[in-house]
Order: C-alpha cells, then structure tokens, then sequence
C-alpha cells in the first residue's frame, strides 16, 4: 500500500485579505482561472482590486488531470490552482475566500457587492467570474437518492464506489474521464449517453483500454430507482424504444454544466442558455460590468480559454477606467 | 519501510512547523493483526515527530491499552487524537491516514493545538462558547478531495474552541462499515451526534447553526 500526499503550503499561508475599506477599481467576483488571470492583469495594470470567492480554483478542484494546458504537459487542476495563487500571492492581491456574494447592485456610478453576512464591497468596476457548476438530470429519483448513490465529483467520490456497479451519464470528455477515473475502483463502470460520444478521440481511446467499461449510446436515463439507496437506472433504448433497468449501486452525472449567472441575471442580457452575453471586450450591456469564463457565451469551456478571457476583460476594464474616471 | 514524506515536503513541513507555539503532542492508537493503514499512520506520525521539536507521539495499543483508548473515546483503528501543551484533549482525531489531501487538514491541527489560533470574529466565539451539550462533528473524506480538507477543519477549530465539541475526521475507504451505515456516497459528508447530516463543505456559519439547533 502506498499514499502520496498533497501538500499545500497555500493552506497554511494565507492570502492578503481584501477589505472594503476603499472603493476598488476592478473586483472580481469568482476565483476560478477566469477570475485569478483577471486580477493579475488589473493588478500589473495599476488597478486596485481584489477576489471574492466561495471557493479558490473553481472546477479547477474538481478535475483530477490537466492535460490541455499548452506547456504543462500534465499537472492536476489543484496544483494549477496553486500555481495561480502563488502568483497572485507574489503580487499582494487581497483574496476573500469562503464567502458568498448575495446580491449585485449598481448606484450612480458605483458598484455596491453585498455579501451573505452583510458585509458590503463597492467598487467602479466589476467583473463576474462565476464559471458554472453541474447540470442535473432532472429525472425521478435524483434528488431523492442524491447523497445515496447520485453523486457530481468523480475525484472526490470514486473510492466510496469501490467493488460497486456504477454509471456514469454523459459523453462529453468530464464524462469519459469520470469513466476512467471511477473504472479504478468500481467493479464495473456503464457509461450511458443519449447520443453519440463527443469527447476527444484521446480519451475515448483511453476509456475503450479499461476491460471494466460498458458504453451504452443512444440510451436515455427515464428515472433512477431505488429503495432506502439507490439499485438502479430505468432507461430508454432510443433505437429499440424498449425500456429496461441497468443495475447499479451509483451513479455519476456529467452532463455538462450550467452558467452560474443568478447574481447578474436581472441587470445583464442573456442567451436562450443562460449565459451572459458579452461584447468583444467582455462588457455586459451593463457599463462598467464586466464578465469572463464559463459564465458567459463564449463557446468551448476550457481553462486555458477561461484564463485569456479574464485576461481581455481585465485589460477591457482597464481602458473603461481611463476613459470614465 | 521507505519514507512516506519526500524531502521537498519535508522541507516545507520544517518550516511550517517552525512557527508552532507550545509543544503538540499526537496519541496514536494501533492494534496487531489485521489493520488497514496502521503501519503507514505510525510511519507517517514518526516522520512528522521528526521535523520539529514541539511535536511528540505517544502509541498506544487499541486492544492491550485500553483505559488510555477510553480516555479518547477511540473504537477503531488506526486513530489518533491531538493533545495541547498542558496535555488536555481538546476533541481534535483523526481516524484512518491523512494521507493525499487530508495533510492539509492534518498539518493545520498541529499548527493551532500549538496555540498559533485561527482568526474568528468576536461574536462567533461567544456563540460557540454557549454550546454546553456534547457534541461530535463527524467528518467522512476520501484522500483524493480536495474539498474535504476544509470541512475538517472547521470541525477541529470549533472543537478548539468549546471542550464540549468533539471534531473527527474518518476516512471513508478504511472505515467501510461505518461509511456505510451513515450511507456515505459523497464527501465531505459531515453528520453531526449521529444524527444530523451536512453534505459538502458548508460555512463555518452552517456548522454552528446545526449545533445550535440540537
Ligand atoms: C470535472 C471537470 C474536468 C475538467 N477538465 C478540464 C480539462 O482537462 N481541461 C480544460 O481546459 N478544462 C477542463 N474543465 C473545464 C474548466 O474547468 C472550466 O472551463 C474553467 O474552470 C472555467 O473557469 P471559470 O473561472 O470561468 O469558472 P469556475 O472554474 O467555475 O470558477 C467560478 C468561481 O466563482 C465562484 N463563485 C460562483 N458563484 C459565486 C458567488 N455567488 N459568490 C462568490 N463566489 C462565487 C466559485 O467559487 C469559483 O471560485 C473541466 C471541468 C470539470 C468540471
């Protein structure tokens, strides 16, 4: 048996804390690449500003394997993560962590962030950085059986699942690679997908190597059943149009995710998916608001396309701010 | 056996541990024959032992020691609690490795039974400081998330805080049947005196109104 430890020095060395004592030129709201990249340009810009976050790293925490990220041939998304954090530590910019924003207003010519305990940020401009988090089936049984066989995070969860049956839904690559990752330890992994596999050939590859996973495409999850834990998927054949049940003792759901746009979703426009539209410099059709990453229409959501659009927005905030105050 | 901590984190680890206070000493209980994980938890606890001065272990048997188990309330092996300088148990375990991600839940804990405390606020403190019922916070992780070390966390430092609170963390691969039976399938799980259960990793905020509510 062997353990390999995780150490993050970051954990015991915190961050510059950010106050509101003083009006900030650019805050960003959102600690994923988006929002770190963001304020690391504002911060070599000049612009006073600061992150508040629920969580440092965003999905990043969530991926188990970075394998896309020109010139970091593969690390996992927590230590990318540090990596980022270290930098903006060596920059002194001030961090909230472990907070959530509850409400956006704007007054004047001012932004007024206001957090769930009360505490209130205002600042000329703001970028949202929300990125996004899981969809959900919406089936029968999900929300009953979530925490009792449905689960969201492969990485975190995967060994819980060991000589179990388990299906992952979906066919994107956080599908294929939960696959993967769950195949580790369960006995046996069905991935279970309504249409065709749309991951990168790489990982699809990988995934048909592991004798211990079945695919079933074209097959639409109708419920999840159960008695006091879960024991199943009621499914749908779409080619057959036969219903049957997969037995499983869990199921993973990596279908994609949704724009976290609940803070903004009354001040900005938005598309028919929820995702804030943005011009080409990443301003909302709010002035002075400005939003990067998942959360937006941008399409293709990657780190490495998060990370250059916090960039842009930052530098777009930049040019607002010389030319309105 | 060959050493669990590499030299770079060791290295880390020395100059972390050179901020500790008052001296920290770790009771790990074991026991013969079957135990999963008992020999790396010892191995890994001597490691540490070795980086600084301040932090002592003490090894019990689980089985043989049993009066010194009972002081802890320790059912299962491997487990082992945090004791402050004046060698008071102020309901900080551990039970199974902290391993992988738990490390940082583990390195803070030495950190702040040291007496180098977290920052809360005033009120918080006094709130915490009314509880006057017992109370355990169970937190179950798995060594590869990266949310949990937090979740622990906030269990030990409101275990710091009031005698009456008790904060363990259970790894959820070593104690199955226990996972089991709180039917763990997502972690951070935390379950508050057997009976109340959080999933993920909640405010510090959430964690102490649950207790409230009891
Ligand atoms: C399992 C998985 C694997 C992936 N693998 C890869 C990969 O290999 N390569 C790749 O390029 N991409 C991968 N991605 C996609 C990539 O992680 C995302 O595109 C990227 O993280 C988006 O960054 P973001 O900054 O826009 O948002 P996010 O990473 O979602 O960050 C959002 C931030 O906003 C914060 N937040 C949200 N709401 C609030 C609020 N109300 N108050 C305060 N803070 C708030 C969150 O805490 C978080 O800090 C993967 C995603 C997942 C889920």
């Amino acid at each position: 048996m062997s353990f390999n430890f995780n150490f993050n020095l970051n954990e015991t060395k915190k961050a510059i804390k950010l106050t509101n004592e003083d009006v900030i030129d650019l805050l960003v709201i959102g600690g994923g690449p988006a929002g770190l990249n963001a304020a690391l340009y504002a911060k070599r810009k000049g612009l006073t500003t600061g992150i508040i976050a629920k969580r440092i790293g965003g999905q990043l925490l969530n991926t188990s394997s970075v394998d896309n990220y020109l010139g970091i041939s593969q690390v996992s998304g927590e230590e990318l993560s540090e990596k980022y954090l270290s930098h903006l530590k060596e920059l002194d910019v001030g961090i909230l962590e472990e907070v959530e924003v509850e409400n956006i207003h704007k007054s004047d010519r001012l932004f007024e962030v206001l957090l769930k305990d009360g505490t209130v940020f205002t600042s000329k401009t703001l970028l949202i950085a929300t990125g996004s988090s899981p969809r959900k089936l919406q089936v029968r049984g999900e929300e009953e059986y979530s925490n009792r066989g449905v689960a969201y995070c492969a990485i975190c969860d995967a060994p819980l699942f060991k000589g179990k049956n388990v299906i992952i839904a979906g066919g994107g690559n956080s599908a294929v690679e939960a696959a993967i990752d769950v195949a580790k330890f369960a006995s046996h992994v069905t991935l279970v997908h309504r249409s065709e596999l749309r991951a990168d050939q790489i990982l699809i590859d990988h995934m048909n190597h592991q004798a211990n996973i079945t695919i079933h495409l074209q097959t639409q999850i109708l419920e999840i059943i159960g008695d006091d834990k879960m024991t199943g998927v009621k499914v749908l054949d779409k080619q057959t149009l036969l219903e049957r049940v997969i037995d499983a003792d869990g199921i993973f759901i990596e279908i994609g995710n949704l724009p976290s746009n609940h803070l903004i979703k009354n001040l900005v426009s938005l598309n028919e998916r929820g995702e804030v539209i943005v011009d080409e410099k990443n301003m909302t059709s709010l002035p002075g608001l400005f939003a990067a990453g998942d959360v937006t229409q941008m399409p293709y959501k990657q780190i490495v396309i998060a990370v250059a659009d916090g960039a842009k927005a930052a530098l777009a905030a930049n040019e607002y701010m010389n030319q309105n105050f | 056996m060959q050493k669990m901590l590499n030299e770079e984190i060791q290295k880390q680890l020395r100059q972390v541990f050179s901020e500790m206070k008052e001296d920290v000493t770790m009771v790990l209980f074991t026991e013969e024959g079957e135990c999963y994980s008992c020999a790396e938890t010892m191995g890994l606890l001597e490691e540490v032992e070795e980086l600084s001065d301040k932090i002592h272990l003490k090894k019990f048997d689980l089985n043989k020691d049993v009066e010194e188990a009972k002081k802890y309330n320790i059912e299962m092996t491997p487990s082992f609690v945090l004791l402050n300088s004046k060698g008071e148990y102020e309901g900080v375990k551990f039970n199974g490795i902290p391993a992988g991600h738990e490390i940082n839940s583990f390195i803070p804990a030495l950190i702040e039974m040291s007496g180098v405390k977290q920052e809360v606020p005033a009120d918080f403190e006094a709130r915490v400081a009314k509880i006057d019922k017992p109370v355990n916070i169970k937190v179950f992780v798995t060594l590869s998330c990266p949310h949990c070390p937090g979740a622990v966390q906030k269990a030990h430092v409101l275990a710091m805080l009031n005698k009456n609170i008790e904060g363990e963390m259970i790894e959820a691969q070593t104690f199955h049947d226990l996972s089991n039976r709180f039917n763990v399938s997502g972690v951070p799980k935390i379950v508050i005196n057997d009976k109340i259960e959080l999933v993920g990793n909640q405010p510090i905020e959430e964690f102490l109104a649950q207790i409230e509510a009891l």
